[in-house]
């Protein structure tokens, strides 16, 4: 029950930030709605690792773990970029 | 033991590595990792020739927490193309970038992005590949912006939003996967899946996410910007490399692991979309009024080709016509691949010599620069689907198909596009045909004019002609 | 690999390699790009002559390579394609030598000759194509590799002349393929075979390979000028002369014509094609070609554009004589494959040396040419003396082996367009003849390049033509000798007709 829970509300919030994503704009609200799908998929993965009187299933924290890394350089990157552009807006 | 799959990623992994610790000597490593990387590629190649196919594990750890790497004709072919490619861009490169800053930000990027190209043809599983395209995302957006123009910055921010977008979605798509078989393993899931609403949705979340960084139509519409604006020697490596890394993964996707799943409606409306590409890429192309956004919405129309397959590849049952066509496809995309690349390396002379690459402008520079001219003429050529190119050979399997299926009405786009592709390619070369004075020599700038010129010949005369080793590569026709 | 093997790729190679040669030449060094073209001329003859001599004995030559599994390239030389091989080294060698002089100080030599020697190989892989695969292969080259000739000038009307040749080209060049991958897709891979080898297939498939005939005929229509084909022909008069030579008497035009033979003959066979109602659609297009193109020769003033819709008229011989059933029609068009190229570019070269030596370009300018330029009027008269069919010039043999083809085979109409056709070529070359030799000389020259000298223009440009003239009346003179084009034709003409 717990992990239909867990999972489904992994599903709504993925749902949540691609519906930002698409609707809004401005660079942060687009990286945050991204943020969040991502925690969403996130969520998703660790739902799924319970297997009941079995120890956790190790391979999806792996993955959430790589994912998150990746996720924060990627977040990174677009932060600077985004940077960039408003100090030559800024500059003009 | 030595392993040459694990070279092949960590060598240029190693270089961009060196390459950001030590910035003054960013091109002499760069150039030198370029050269054992590609030498890498080759070991490799001629292990899948000999054995069909390649596997190691790293660190002796086996899957499922170990990472695997696996070599099969396919992934072997495109890794040839890749280092092909890498190797004319990197000593293009050399004479390209004047300024040492440029060079010391590119070199670190560009391996980091070719190590990222080469985990994500290797890589055994889902996740591996999640996180060498993710990679490869972030690298090829950073590498596009590196001129720094706010046009180039705000479209590679656009191509980086887009490309999360993208991995998000193939991600659910592997949660799904893993949810519902528990392993991600490309050759263990191809075994267990079955026909059903969660195989049916993973297949659509991660094909539509797959699509985004394929620049499939109607989700091409980042593509021209990004590739129009970055430097040179990055629109060749964005436009021949790493936009089909995304349609490989379709491909294995569709043909590999999801085959059961996929349905003959599916197949067709990839073929329509794949169609809708061709007529609209190359009318666009037609109509662009700048030689590097015409070479980015030629990519979008060559990625449309690419689709054209995936309809017939599903109708035919298994057998030496699939095979066929399936090689005619790789084929196709390794054509592409190396023209594109010569393209957009050449356009970048042009663009330098004149001073832009407004193409009504162009004439004096398209007859002073008679290699970069004959450059853009033959990768047109292997563009456009003439013989000798690979893409003749190509075409002729694809329509042969076509009409041996029934399918008869992909003929018809094809000749629309063959005709447009024409049209746009000779736009550009007419204008190498004026009064201006006669060019007193061949080639110019050796370092710059012969990478490019190489590249676009390989796709025309070797290919062309020594297509049928390919079928011996991928271990298919009568060869193996 | 074989000597006999590698044969047909030598002949190939020997004008593409010094092709490549020469884009890297330096523009300056005009001796080493003459050296590089002559070489490549003279051994290609060489070549071709151990060919004739071997194909006459029956020998064999094939060079295959198999670019995908059931997709070979292969070059391999039967009597037609000898026939074809031949005629172009022999004018390709003569229009080599014409070009070196007519471009002397010209802009943009290594670019004109690099793609110069890509034409002729394209040309020269046409003849020896062994399939249809391979056939298609050079084709497209071919248009590939004339487009830079054309537009070579690079003055608006020569990019739009070429522009104009290149929509045509292309447009026909996807229908020959799709006609090709269709014919392909039925028959499974099959070499060109005398006789033909559609014959054999099943009475269920005649609407498929009609369609597929006309998608090929549509093809090769483009490049061999048929009406309504024809419009790029007189556009691309634009070029150079040497190429408007090239592409009316050796290249372009007679690769469409060359095709439409191989086609009939050795793919679906004149029996099949007969029996199909082909033949009967192709003769019609060819007679409405001939007159047509008679008729808008009458009226053109420019001299160029007059031999261009010359051209357009008298290629469709070649397509006649294929239409009409039995082997000495078909005699007459093969020889005509000769014929023609002999006679035409003896004009071009001719009409070349008037605009070059005296700044002549229109017919209503040359009145007293002949006084002023004697020998190239002369080689002149023969050509045109040639195209109406006045013996004993080459013309002549052609014309009369059409009509006795025709009397042969009850097609009495082909008399009529004969004869029609004569009398407007005669309608349209004896006023030139007449103004050149009768009419006085005028005071001055619209653009006279040259003093008057011991010879009427450079030896470069002088030679050709009389070489080329001198051809036209051997062909006619000595028809019967061994070798000689109408002997050939009739080689082919009985291993067609086993």
């Amino acid at each position: 029950m717990a992990q239909l829970l867990y999972g489904g509300a992994g599903v709504v919030l993925f749902a949540l930030g691609l519906w930002a994503f698409l609707v809004y704009t401005p660079l942060l609200r687009k990286l945050i709605a991204l943020n969040i799908m991502g925690s969403g998929v996130f969520h998703l993965l660790i739902a799924i690792a319970e297997r009941g009187e079995l120890p956790p299933d190790p391979v999806p924290h792996a993955l959430v773990l790589t994912g998150i890394v990746v996720a924060v350089s990627a977040t990174a990157l677009a932060l600077a970029m985004g940077r960039r552009l408003e100090e030559d807006e800024g500059g003009r | 033991m030595v392993d040459s799959l694990a070279l092949a990623v960590s060598v240029p992994l190693v270089g961009g590595l060196l390459a950001t610790a030590i910035p003054k000597r960013a091109q002499a490593l760069g150039l030198l990792a370029s050269l054992v990387a590609v030498i890498a590629v080759a070991w490799v190649l001629v292990g899948v020739w000999q054995e069909g196919s390649l596997r190691s594990e790293l660190g002796g750890w086996a899957a499922p927490l170990g990472i695997a790497l696996v070599a099969d004709g396919l992934s072997a072919a495109l890794l040839a193309m890749a280092a092909l490619v890498a190797l004319g861009v990197g000593v293009y490169a050399t004479g390209y970038f004047r300024r040492g800053d440029a060079a010391a930000h590119f070199w670190p990027l560009w391996l980091l992005l070719w190590a990222a190209l080469n985990g994500l043809l290797l890589a055994a599983d889902l996740f591996n590949i999640y996180v060498t395209l993710e990679l490869l995302g972030l690298t090829a957006a950073a590498l596009g912006a590196l001129t720094g123009s706010v046009e180039a910055v705000s479209a590679n921010l656009r191509y980086l939003l887009v490309g999360l977008l993208g991995s998000m979605t193939y991600l659910l798509g592997v949660a799904l996967l893993y949810t519902a078989h528990g392993t991600l393993d490309l050759g263990l899931l191809a075994a267990v899946i079955q026909p059903g609403p969660v195989a049916a949705s993973a297949l659509v979340l991660m094909t539509a996410g797959l699509a985004l960084k394929a620049a499939l139509f109607p989700l091409h519409f980042w593509l021209p910007p990004a590739h129009a604006n970055a430097p040179a020697p990055v629109s060749a490596a964005l436009s021949a490399l790493v936009v089909k890394a995304a349609f490989y993964l379709i491909l294995r996707l569709w043909l590999d692991v999801f085959a059961p799943v996929v349905t003959p409606w599916a197949a067709s409306l990839m073929g329509l979309l794949g169609a809708m590409a061709i007529i609209w890429g190359s009318w666009r192309a037609l109509r662009s009024e700048r030689l590097k956004l015409l070479a980015a919405y030629s990519t979008v129309a060559q990625i449309g080709y690419l689709c054209l397959f995936i309809p017939l590849l599903q109708a035919l049952p298994p057998g030496s016509e699939r095979d066929d066509l399936f090689v005619a496809l790789v084929l196709m995309a390794l054509t592409h691949g190396l023209a594109k690349a010569g393209l957009f390396l050449a356009a970048g002379l042009v663009q330098r010599d004149a001073g832009h690459d407004r193409i009504d402008d162009l004439g004096g520079t398209a007859q002073n620069m008679p290699a970069t001219t004959f450059t853009i003429a033959l990768a047109g050529t292997a563009l456009i689907g003439l013989p000798p190119s690979g893409s003749f050979i190509g075409k002729w399997i694809l329509m042969t198909s076509a009409i041996e299926s029934g399918q008869w009405w992909w003929i018809l786009v094809i000749l629309v596009g063959t005709l447009l592709a024409a049209a746009y390619v000779f736009r550009v070369l007419s204008r190498a045909f004026n009064l201006e004075p006669t060019p007193r020599r061949f080639v110019t700038q050796a370092r710059t004019e012969v990478p490019a010129l190489l590249l676009a010949l390989a796709s025309v005369a070797v290919l062309g002609l020594a297509a049928d080793s390919l079928w011996r590569l991928l271990g298919m026709g009568e060869g193996a | 690999m074989s000597l006999e093997s590698l044969l047909p790729v030598s002949i190939l190679l020997s004008s593409l390699l010094p092709g490549v040669f020469i884009f890297l030449v330096k523009e300056e060094s005009h001796i080493l790009r003459g050296v590089l073209n002559m070489a490549g001329a003279l051994i290609k003859l060489l070549l071709v002559g151990v060919m004739i001599w071997g194909v006459y004995r029956g020998e064999v030559y094939e060079t295959r390579l198999t670019l995908a599994p059931g997709l070979d390239l292969v070059l391999a030389a039967d009597a037609l394609s000898v026939l074809f091989v031949t005629l172009s080294t022999v004018l390709w060698l003569v229009t080599t030598i014409y070009a070196i002089g007519y471009l002397e100080h010209s802009p943009n030599r290594s670019r004109f000759f690099g793609f110069f020697s890509l034409c002729v190989s394209a040309t020269v892989g046409i003849a020896l194509a062994g399939n249809l695969l391979s056939f298609v292969i050079f084709y497209e080259i071919l248009t590939l590799a004339t487009y830079p000739l054309v537009a070579h000038r690079g003055t608006p009307d020569a990019t739009r002349g070429a522009k104009i040749y290149l929509a045509y080209t292309m447009s026909g060049g996807v229908l020959l393929l799709v006609g090709a991958i269709w014919l392909q897709a039925i028959t499974g891979p099959v070499d060109f075979t005398q006789g033909g080898y559609l014959g054999v297939l099943s009475e269920g498939l005649h609407g498929p390979l009609v369609a597929v005939f006309l998608l090929l005929l549509a093809g090769l229509g483009v490049k061999a000028a048929i009406v309504p084909l024809h419009g790029w022909l007189p556009q691309s008069m634009v070029a150079p002369a040497p190429v408007s030579a090239l592409l009316h008497a050796v290249a372009v035009v007679k690769a469409g014509a060359f095709g439409i033979l191989r086609v009939v003959y050795d793919v679906y066979g004149v029996g099949l094609a007969d029996q199909l109602g082909l033949l009967t659609l192709l003769g019609i297009l060819a007679s409405t070609t001939i007159i047509y193109g008679s008729i808008r020769a009458l009226s053109q003033d420019g001299l160029k554009k007059r031999l261009a819709y010359s051209t357009v008229s008298q290629v469709s011989y070649i397509a006649l004589g294929a239409s009409i059933l039995g082997p000495i029609a078909t005699i007459g068009g093969m020889v005509h494959l000769v014929h023609q190229g002999i006679m035409k570019i003896t004009l071009f070269f001719c009409a070349g040396n008037y605009a070059e030596t005296l700044g002549v370009h229109n017919v209503s300018q040359m009145d007293g040419v002949g006084r002023r330029m004697p020998l190239t009027t002369l080689a002149f008269s023969v050509g045109a003396l040639g195209m109406i069919g006045i013996p004993p010039i080459a013309g002549f043999v052609t014309k009369w082996y059409l009509g006795l083809g025709a009397v042969e085979a009850d097609a009495h109409w082909v008399l009529l367009v004969l004869a029609a056709s004569s009398l407007l070529n005669a309608a349209y070359f004896l006023p030139i003849l007449y103004r050149a030799w009768f009419r006085p000389e005028p005071d001055s020259w619209p653009k006279e390049s040259l003093p008057q000298g011991r010879f009427e223009t450079m030896g470069a440009l002088l030679w050709p033509p009389l070489i080329t003239a001198a051809l036209c009346l051997i062909a006619g003179l000595f028809a019967a000798a061994p070798f000689s084009p109408l002997e050939w034709a009739e080689l082919i003409a009985r291993r067609e007709y086993l």
